[in-house]
């Protein structure tokens, strides 16, 4: 596993396991949408709008496994210094902040027919807003520091904080009077819903996950090369200095 | 024809443009990251590039 920390390999593995990937979740997707659409049934009470909950449920999982996932590179940055670790970060939060606006937006379609309101300021959906927010500050503060290094170990701090909001997000349903519905797949005594809805519903969620591990490789690799175009832009510089300041001494000479 | 039609379409068009967009946003930025690397002179040292 190491040995894919060099960025030469990670490469490597890369080129092999994106096309494979995209592959995978394109074929995966597909039949989640086959099941979604014309074997999943309408809900007795949500009518045909329960099939909203096949994209706005894996995007919600996926919210918050992008940030576990952030959280554990923001461990390598400031505990392990691993040499890919603030760049999976890094490329993790856009795709992290699209997940968690599909969730919202989808919710919010899906509330309105059902709830009679596009928004409410329960619990649930509050803290799903400010993972949202701390996405958005994790890009910003990224694009604000121009050295990696710094705007890692910095943006892996500001990660370590927001992760107490997982735990908020998660069990909101149970600590507080929520309008949102508690959890019917992830709990104890298995899923409450019934196996035509629950398998479209894993297997939209597989689909996703392939689909967001693949863009994860592809924007990780993008930030190598990001890195290693400004370390030879730097030296291409540092050259032409030199060049420059050799001719200006020649001239002085003569 | 459902009465939220209009709702349920909604939610998989925005879904297709957000993850799609960024899909589509990464594969630009890669394509213009290696345009800009290969106009740059290798180096002694340097990793292939892909």
């Amino acid at each position: 596993m190491l040995r894919y920390a060099n960025p030469a390999n990670f490469l490597s593995l890369a080129g092999v396991l994106i096309p494979l990937g995209a592959a995978l979740s394109g074929l995966v997707l597909a039949a989640g949408l086959y099941m979604t659409f014309f074997v999943a049934p309408a809900d007795y009470q949500q009518g045909e709008t329960v099939r909203i909950m096949y994209i706005h449920v894996p995007a919600a999982w996926l919210s918050l496994f992008c940030y576990g996932v952030m959280t554990l590179a923001a461990l390598g940055t400031l505990v392990w210094r691993h040499p890919l670790a603030d760049a999976a970060q890094k490329a993790a939060a856009p795709l992290g902040a699209a997940f968690t606006f599909v969730c919202l937006v989808t919710g919010s379609l899906w509330g309105k027919p059902m709830w009679g309101t596009w928004w409410v300021w329960d619990a649930r959906l509050t803290s799903v807003l400010v993972l949202f927010l701390v996405y958005l500050g994790l890009i910003a503060l990224w694009r604000t520091i121009e050295e990696p290094a710094r705007a890692g170990r910095a943006a892996a701090i500001l990660t370590l904080v927001g992760v107490v909001n997982l735990p908020v997000i998660k069990f909101s349903v149970d600590w507080w009077n929520t309008l949102h519905q508690p959890a019917s797949v992830l709990r104890m005594g298995g899923p409450a819903i019934h196996p035509t809805m629950l398998w479209p519903l894993l297997v939209m969620a597989i689909g996703m996950t392939l689909l967001f591990v693949t863009l994860h490789l592809m924007a990780i690799r993008n930030e190598i090369l990001r890195r290693r175009l400004r370390r030879l832009s730097i030296l291409a510089a540092e050259d032409g200095e030199a060049r420059l300041r050799a001719v200006a001494a020649g001239q002085g000479a003569r | 024809m459902s009465a939220h039609a209009a709702f349920i379409l909604a939610a998989y068009l925005l879904t297709l443009a957000v993850i799609g967009g960024a899909a589509l946003a990464i594969l630009l930025d890669y394509r213009n990251l290696r345009r800009a690397l290969s106009k740059l002179p290798p180096r002694d040292g340097d990793e292939p590039r892909p």
